[in-house]
């Protein structure tokens, strides 16, 4: 492990940091929140075509930049930062993540120039009503067809379900579990907007009734390729937790030094340096757990599935501590709906219970460590 | 009034109320009744609607009333502060013109005492009062006013004099709210509700008859507020089984709640809804689940002994005797109980946290409590200032050296003025 970012990637942090100062204001997040769609395609092709964000981690030969999941990190809490609205976590990372690990070569080469390219966007559907993303709880079923296969059921909690072109769906089938994409605009394919507490990032419901649907890959059970699709994905949350955390840490900080009560500023009680201090522990702790496991993933460590769930149980508590803690140095002021910190506390909150709440990943942790199983 | 003629006061008041209570009459009218008759406040001074009954006593009268099913004075809203402290600190005008009015709900009160340049610190207030021609003339700006857009009258607390240490500066005005230089804007909570207002006064005027005690006397009668709200005497307070009952005084009274309560309604969630924790275990499944239950036992182990704690505190208030320091550790108590209740509502909620509206669990009553929440640490003194307050005042810790009541409050350093 290095436990340091090159020269290199500092600079290529800088300049997403710099892109998204000016692309994602939080005046752009609370006009994009409203939005349907709930992000700007405009900035989503220029955040494509001008860093070539989207196609970061894809290989070269598919029209990426084949860099792996530490840039993919420094991305992603960036975005966190940010508090960016947009597809990329969805699209970029899990219905990528997916197409690289279950799609055969020469469905690759069809689905992969067009998402680095950030031109089509595909998400992943996998949870259904149990919010679960395991293999084992999925219902939804594929039969295959005479052209192709045919799917039937719902699913939940479904990232930008309803704006995505096309759909990377987790069925049973004769295998076991496999991956199929879909068109979003396929007959039989209902997709109906969920009410998110997380305003900047919207999910859907899609209900299946005999959808057709193309296999991802050969004749064989893909629970392994979405399995590490999970664990992909929630590393990369993890560090966009992060950087909301780290974001929270700031903005904390930077009012209690210039909010004045009794005559002083309220940084100048030790009641308020103490809980900064603490929060600044429990945060760098948790970017430190965010930080190995990406560079875990990028050295296809065997630990990833029990790292994935300690940087994500880590990076939960981190994030809703520091937004809470961020609206309680604030005062009432972050309690209102002017005050940005509700923003960040409600992606926060979400982010917490996405893909396994942290109960879930303590346990997982766990039973992935050597020995403890 | 001593204990032993309890009985008496009990068949007195019955007999009261065979003789005057009755559903189909107006509201104001039956208020006006129980108001005039002194049974409706029996705690309040004879001279002032009241009887001038201990608490104990008080408490039987009010009873009797509740068990013939009649309907109570007007008790909603913040009025209850302001009659506490015009009783303590009003003129005998004050108290003729104002006191009758609060009680039969004719006129709605709110609190002007917060600004966004002073929170914890209220003392630092900065809404001046300046006496030009013979009237006070009102400038700034407050904020967290419950129900300003529906009171007719505010308590004030402004600058009257900026040479002298910031508590000997302040005044206390009754301000009409209905006048040009009152502007009232909702405020929007990160819950989505406004239940709450800015209120901005542009040479606002108040007549010098509605100065509350002593000029630059206003900190100590701020103090009176503030005691009475902290013992919850505000609030959504009414005869739980009056607001079903049938009649015009009902339906009037209905009316008035749905009305002065529609800005509380989302306090029960900010408190954390402990109550729906047990039935929210069954209906997820999760109370099966060893590491749930733990949760869910601290959670309850809190939320009792604070429950108890409070209670130690009301008898001992009843009792007229010297609260201890279980008088000063609800807020916190609370608070804690509140975090912890959120806590467990989101792993029972499990993905399904991430949902709110319709689409939310319980109609999206549960995401309301996730975001609710946070105010509880926050609204009616931080949890900060609690634990200066039970470390100085309770436990008589030391208390921080200050810079900020030696000089005149002028050369206080402050956040620069907003408007
Ligand atoms: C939901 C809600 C309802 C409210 N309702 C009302 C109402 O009805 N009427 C009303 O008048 N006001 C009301 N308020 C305002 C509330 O009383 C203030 O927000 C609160 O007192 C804190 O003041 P502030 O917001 O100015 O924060 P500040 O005082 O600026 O505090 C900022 C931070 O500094 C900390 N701090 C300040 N002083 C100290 C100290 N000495 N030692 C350690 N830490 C310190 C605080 O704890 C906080 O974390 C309400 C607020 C909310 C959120």
């Amino acid at each position: 492990m290095e436990f340091s970012f090159s020269d290199e990637q500092q600079v290529f942090r800088d300049m997403v940091r710099r892109f998204l100062e000016e692309t994602s204001p939080t005046k752009e997040v609370r006009r994009l929140m409203d939005t349907e769609i709930g992000y700007d395609p405009a900035v989503w092709q220029r955040l494509s075509n001008e860093l070539g964000l989207p196609g970061l981690h894809i290989p070269e030969r598919f029209g990426g930049q084949g860099f792996g999941a530490v840039e993919l990190g420094i991305v992603a809490e960036e975005m966190g930062r940010a508090l960016l609205c947009a597809p990329f976590f969805s699209s970029a990372v899990l219905g990528t993540f997916a197409a690289l690990n279950a799609a055969s070569e020469a469905q690759r080469e069809e689905l992969l120039p067009d998402l680095a390219a950030g031109k089509k966007r595909i998400t992943l559907a996998v949870a259904e009503r149990s919010g679960s993303w395991q293999a084992a709880d999925i219902t939804t079923a594929a039969r295959s067809a005479p052209s192709g296969s045919v799917l039937n059921g719902e699913k939940w909690f479904v990232i930008d379900g309803a704006s995505a072109d096309q759909l990377i769906v987790a069925a049973v089938d004769e295998h076991g579990i496999g991956l199929y994409l879909v068109d979003a605009a396929a007959d039989g394919l209902n997709r109906i907007p969920l009410d998110t507490l997380d305003p900047t990032r919207k999910q859907a419901r899609v209900v299946f009734s005999n959808v057709s649907a193309q296999r991802l890959g050969g004749a064989s059970d893909a629970t392994a390729a979405l399995d590490r699709t999970v664990d992909q994905a929630t590393i990369v949350l993890a560090s966009e937790m992060v950087g909301g955390a780290d974001h929270l840490v700031r903005s904390a900080v930077d009012y209690a030094q210039m909010r004045m009560q009794f005559g002083r500023v309220v940084g100048s009680f030790q009641a308020i340096k103490h809980k900064c201090a603490d929060l600044v522990l429990e945060v760098e702790l948790a970017k430190s757990a965010a930080y190995y496991a990406a560079e875990a993933l990028a050295e296809d460590d065997p630990d990833v599935p029990a790292l994935a769930s300690l940087a994500k149980a880590a990076a939960s508590a981190a994030c809703l501590r520091a937004a809470t803690d961020c609206i309680q140095i604030h005062g009432g002021i972050g309690f209102t709906w002017e005050n940005d910190t509700h923003l960040y506390f409600k992606r926060a909150k979400a982010s917490e219970m996405m893909l396994g709440d942290p109960v879930y990943h303590r346990e997982r942790m766990l039973k992935n460590v050597g020995g403890l199983a | 009034m001593s204990e032993h003629n309890e009985q008496t006061v009990r068949e007195e008041v019955r007999t009261w109320l065979a003789a005057n209570w009755k559903p189909d009459q107006p509201l104001i009218t039956w208020r006006t009744l129980l108001a005039e008759s002194g049974w409706g406040m029996p705690t309040w001074p004879a001279q002032w609607y009241g009887k001038g009954y201990s608490m104990a006593l008080g408490n039987a009268v009010l009873e009797e009333i509740q068990t013939a099913g009649a309907v109570g004075a007007a008790q909603a809203g913040v009025r209850m502060l302001a009659a506490a402290t015009l009783l303590e600190h009003g003129s005998d005008a004050h108290k003729a013109k104002f006191l009758k009015s609060i009680l039969t709900g004719e006129h709605n009160w709110c609190q002007l005492f917060s600004e966004p340049g002073s929170g914890s610190d209220l003392a630092g207030l900065t809404t001046r009062a300046e006496l030009k021609d013979g009237k006070w003339v009102i400038n700034g700006q407050k904020v967290w006013t419950t129900s300003a857009h529906h009171a007719q009258y505010g308590m004030l607390l402004a600058r009257t004099d900026w040479d002298v240490p910031k508590h000997q500066g302040i005044s206390y005005f009754i301000l009409h709210m209905d006048q040009p230089g009152v502007e009232v804007r909702p405020l929007r909570q990160m819950n989505g509700h406004a239940s709450f207002n800015e209120v901005f006064f542009t040479d606002a005027i108040v007549l010098p008859e509605f100065l509350v005690g002593e000029r630059n006397g206003g900190w100590k009668i701020a103090l009176t507020t503030l005691a009475h709200e902290r013992r919850g005497a505000d609030g959504v307070r009414s005869f739980a089984r009056a607001e079903a009952g049938q009649g015009q005084v009902f339906d009037e009274l209905r009316e008035e709640l749905a009305h002065v309560n529609e800005p509380y309604k989302w306090y029960p969630q900010r408190a954390g809804r402990v109550d729906l924790i047990l039935e929210r275990a069954k209906a997820s499944g999760r109370i099966t689940d060893p590491v749930i239950r733990q949760e869910i036992a601290e959670l309850l182990i809190m939320a009792r002994s604070s429950e108890w704690t409070a209670r130690r505190a009301r008898k001992a208030q009843v009792m007229g005797r010297p609260q201890g320091p279980e008088g000063s550790l609800g807020k916190l108590a609370a608070s804690n109980v509140a975090k912890k209740a959120a806590h467990v509502h989101t792993l029972l909620a499990g993905a399904d946290a991430m949902l709110k509206g319709s689409d939310g669990l319980m109609n999206g009553l549960i995401s309301e409590i996730l975001i609710s929440v946070p105010a509880i640490s926050i609204a009616g003194g931080t949890d900060e200032i609690q634990r200066n307050i039970i470390s100085e005042r309770v436990l008589g810790m030391p208390k921080e050296p200050r810079t900020d009541v030696d000089r005149p409050f002028r050369d206080v350093p402050r956040n620069p003025g907003k408007r």
